[in-house]
């Protein structure tokens, strides 16, 4: 195999062997690429590497991971395509666009599935596996025939490209090798630093021994001398030039990099996509951190144990998705009630139940914020960017202990996933938890002595002397003692709730983007972010009069929302979650069941809000929220909002 | 420091505690419950192995037996049914020099909280861990629990418990890792006082079974053991737990190496003899608190490692 690698040598791509004309090269601002396949196929692992190489190069990048449910499903089939979209751009790319513009298939039945749900652009290039137009297999061969005729529909340039033909020159097994060659074809398409590449290649298998980074990058330059022979278009998006100091990760591990930068050491958690990734990556390096990732025997017991570890010193964590999370709502309650601080990453996923394992949805808002039976205020936040969720267990840990009380923070699967480069952050000793409290406790001084404005008290932790008590589930006392008398229930209720509304005076009004009043004021929460910003600067270089403000949080919501709301005609939510449509038989204006954040903002606002949701198992499309926002205009004739 | 409180420090290091120094809210257990004498024995175990009460926690679930922590004057984590021991493993596993016991009752260990008893028993984490069995659910008023008597009457049983009743030795002995596993019953002080004892010395996971009267809704439950001492049998051995003065009161005595878990497991599961005493001890078992020490950085040393680390994804 070593001497086979030598043929492929970089002589071997010397430009001066090269038999046709030069490329024509495509100058672009942006440009969307996917990569698709079945399972286990690398697909992912190809598209990582060359979305973390262009934002090495200077790149705008935002990636999402297509996932199947299973782990390997069922090869050559359109339910068990597995891949991945990379939106690379010379701006900063905030969401993962509307069409890919170039799509490398492995077989041609994952390329069905992209273009059957709408995802490959019109005149879209397709670089497709040709082997199984030759198969022995004829029913293969059939199939491959059907699809051809399928996808001559729409005006791709489909380019059939021998990969397992070239892959078998360099590796025994191809399924082992496409995607570093597919990498190979990516890198002379869009003209990427090959030393890059393979500095990210030896990362990516840093732990492997050194005879798998030389075969896959054999293969790599096996991929970049067919493309360098065979095609004649390259895209060149031009980078960004920037002084600032740049990271580029996922949310997960953004997530769990600003959990380790905020000074909390124990996460426990359960299994579960789309929010495990966080802890793999902890599970690699916490321990060095002086941290401990415990894997729970359920996500009770998960939550359980972080309780447990908050109670007797700093600030801990528990990460999970909906499913897991139901499970941990009577602990959510009681930490609540205990007054115990608490940060819970929820990354939420499709449901009900099961739902969408790998597939991003945002409906579990109401749920996060009323899902405790009892009165249970506590704190509820989301991020929105790969940044922001760096920063988010940092503001939520503060919270937690500030206000003595559980902070959750919605990520999602897009986020989970998806990858852009964000400054690198600078961490500071301010953001961390100070070493837990071991001095004595004064005398007199009680383990809830409510500050009757703000419901704040002052937590003793173990090791204190002189402040022992007993931390209750029951109703209880400023002294922790059990209590059933109406009178103390009503305080202790009103202490606890009185901390929510405290820290909402601590908060400015979100920001809004675009103009300060107008026709539409569109709001999202969570990942929608870029995808609902690209498509207000779509709508209102058309012209029209819409704005957009972003909630970071959910509960308490920032304060002015009113106040805004009025300075605008109409308002409108845009939300991964499941809304009744006006018109949907049956659907009255008080039956109708809306967005989970319209829901909620008409309930704090009065105003008839509005929204435009879609559960498609994938991120919202700017163009998609465009098309929403023409048909949700409203008509100018009625004046002001009713 | 000042030279007062580094006298204050000195005193405290020094201090001789009595039981009194462990007593919490006045108790509001119904009178004759075997819930006192736990207590109390509880209260006497820690004074006498001069417990801080500022370094010791005591977890429970819900229920009677979980109203424990509230009676003891150290720190206490009166927490949800069934979930103690998930509440007490965060305890170990962050501040692992804490002394930390679990109450719980039957209902809360062996039904609700099943799943985290087999796990808890399996971590071997450093704690004491008490299931006050009364064999019955006492607070919610005298439903079923696993542990009732075949045939028993009860709210939710009224013609009798269907099945034979769950033995808690018995399933304990059966979890990979338990390391400590002893039996007692309340109204036999000086065996409880021992077996708790031997209990807290215990590094590991240490599971005590206290038989445990209800006056209230089980009265004559127990009552043939109470008051026939050749019903029960006494486990000796150098190695287990010898009460002073015990084997002159219980006839019915039988010698077993609490090294043998064959001979536990066989001790414990049979159905016609009630038995006290160390059934089996194994401090040489993997304890997962031991295995998941970290050392503890300073924020200067978290910032410099981390900053190494961002720089591997740095742009
Ligand atoms: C989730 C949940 N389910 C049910 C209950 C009601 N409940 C409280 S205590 C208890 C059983 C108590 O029996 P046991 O654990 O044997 O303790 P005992 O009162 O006998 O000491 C039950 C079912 C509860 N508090 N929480
Ligand atoms: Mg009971």
């Amino acid at each position: 195999m070593a001497a086979l690698s030598s043929a492929v040598s970089p002589e071997v791509r010397d430009s001066s062997r090269v038999k046709h004309a030069p490329p024509t090269v495509h100058r672009l601002d942006e440009h969307t690429v996917e990569i698709v396949s079945d399972s286990g196929e690398g697909a992912q692992k190809c598209g990582q590497i060359f979305g973390t190489v262009s934002a090495k190069m200077g790149n705008g990048v935002w990636t999402v991971e297509i996932i199947p449910a299973e782990i390997e499903p069922p090869a050559r089939s359109v339910a068990g395509t597995s891949g991945i979209r990379i939106r690379i751009g010379s701006g900063p790319i905030t969401n993962w666009g509307d069409e890919t513009k170039l799509a490398v298939a492995f077989n041609e039945q994952s390329l069905l599935s992209r273009h059957r749900i709408g995802a490959l652009a019109d005149d879209a290039t397709i670089l497709v596996e040709n082997r199984w137009a030759t198969h022995d297999d004829e029913a293969i061969r059939d199939q491959w025939a059907s699809a051809m005729e399928e996808l001559s529909e729409r005006n791709y340039t489909i380019i059939e490209v021998p990969m397992e033909e070239e892959c078998l020159t360099v590796v025994e097994n191809p399924r082992l090798g496409k995607n570093m060659f597919v990498l190979g074809l990516l890198a002379f398409v869009y003209d990427r630093d090959l030393d890059r590449i393979r500095e990210q290649i030896a990362f990516a298998f840093l732990n492997k021994p050194k005879k798998i980074y030389e075969r896959n990058v054999a293969l790599l330059e096996l991929g970049h001398g067919w493309a360098s022979e065979n095609l004649d278009f390259q895209y060149h998006i031009p980078s960004i030039e920037t002084d600032q100091e740049m990271v580029v990760m996922n949310g997960n591990q953004a997530f769990a990099m600003g959990a380790i930068a905020s000074g909390m050491e124990l996460a426990a958690m359960y299994p579960i996509t789309p929010a495990t990734s966080v802890s793999h990556y902890l599970c690699d390096v916490f321990e060095r951190f002086g941290g401990i990732v415990h894997q729970a025997e359920d996500e009770i017991a998960a939550i359980g144990v972080a309780i447990g570890a908050s109670y007797s010193g700093k600030v801990a964590f528990t990460i999970t998705s909906g499913p897991g999370m139901a499970l941990k709502t009577e602990f959510l309650g009681m930490a609540v009630m205990t007054e115990i601080p608490l940060v819970l990453l929820n990354v939420q996923r499709g449901g009900p139940s099961t739902g969408l394992p790998t597939k991003v949805e945002q409906s579990d808002l109401l749920a996060s914020i009323f899902g405790q039976p009892g009165d249970a205020p506590h704190v509820v936040m989301a991020p929105a960017t790969i940044e922001e969720c760096f920063h988010a267990p940092i503001t939520a840990r503060r919270i937690a202990e500030t206000f003595r009380t559980v902070v959750m923070i919605l990520s999602d699967a897009n986020l989970a996933t998806g990858v852009q480069p964000f400054p690198k952050p600078d961490p500071q000793v301010s953001w961390q938890a100070p070493m837990p409290d071991q001095a004595p406790v004064p005398e007199g001084a009680r383990p809830y002595d409510w500050d009757p404005e703000t419901g704040l008290s002052r937590r003793f932790i173990p090791g204190q002397p002189g402040g022992m008590h007993t931390v209750t589930s029951l109703a209880h006392d400023e002294d922790s003692h059990v209590a059933y008398d109406a009178e103390i229930n009503q305080r202790s209720s009103r202490m606890r709730s009185r901390k929510l509304a405290a820290l909402q005076h601590t908060m400015s009004p979100p920001p809004i983007y675009g103009e300060e009043s107008g026709d539409l004021l569109i709001v999202g929460w969570g990942s929608t972010k870029g995808a609902i910003q690209e498509a207000l600067d779509r709508v209102r270089a058309e012209g029209l009069s819409v704005s957009s403000t972003h909630l970071s949080f959910l509960s308490p919501l920032e304060p002015g929302l009113g106040e805004i709301f009025s300075r605008f005609r109409k308002v409108m939510t845009v939300e991964i979650n499941y809304s009744d449509e006006p018109d949907d038989p049956y659907i009255t204006e008080e039956n109708r069941r809306r967005g989970q954040l319209a829901w909620l903002l008409r309930a704090t606002t009065l105003v008839d809000v509005d929204c435009w949701t879609r559960v498609l198992g994938e991120p919202l499309r700017p163009g998609a929220i465009v098309e929403a926002i023409h048909t949700h205009m409203p008509t100018k004739k009625r004046g002001k909002r009713t | 420091m000042s030279t007062c409180s580094l006298l204050a420090l000195a005193q405290s290091e020094d201090r001789d505690y009595e039981r009194a120094d462990y007593e919490g809210v006045e108790v509001r257990w119904c009178p004759g419950c075997g819930d006192y004498s736990v207590l109390t024995a509880t209260q006497r175990l820690l004074a006498e192995e001069g417990l801080k009460p500022e370094e010791t926690v005591v977890v429970s679930g819900i229920g009677c037996s979980s109203r424990f922590p509230h009676y003891m004057n150290t720190y206490g984590f009166h927490g949800i049914h069934g979930r103690a021991l998930t509440l007490a493993t965060g305890v170990k596993l962050n501040r692992p020099e804490l002394s930390v016991f679990v109450v719980m009752g039957d209902g809360d260990c062996c039904s609700i909280g099943a799943g985290h008893w087999l796990h808890a028993t399996r971590y071997n984490i450093d704690m004491v861990v008490l299931l006050l069995d009364n064999e019955i659910y006492g607070l919610t008023k005298k439903q079923t629990s696993p542990t009732t008597p075949q045939g028993y009457k009860s709210n939710t049983q009224p013609r009798g418990s269907f099945l034979p009743a769950l033995n808690p030795l018995e399933a304990t002995l059966g979890i990979t890792n338990a390391s400590f596993v002893a039996q007692t019953a309340e109204w036999v002080p000086a065996h409880l006082y021992a077996t708790l004892q031997a209990a807290y010395r215990h590094k590991g996971f240490a599971f005590v079974r206290i038989l445990q009267r209800c006056p209230h809704f089980t009265p004559d439950i127990m009552n043939e053991l109470v008051t026939d001492r050749d019903q029960v049998q006494l486990l000796m051995h150098d190695d287990g737990i010898n009460a002073p003065g015990l084997d002159k009161v219980f006839e019915n005595r039988r010698v077993h190496d609490p090294s043998n878990l064959d001979a536990a497991r066989r001790l414990a599961s049979d159905s016609q003899q009630t038995r006290l005493g160390l059934f089996f001890r194994d401090e040489s078992l993997p304890r997962y608190d031991d295995l998941r020490r970290t050392t503890r950085l300073t924020a200067e040393e978290r910032i410099e490692l981390l900053n190494e680390e961002l720089a591997l994804y740095a742009v």
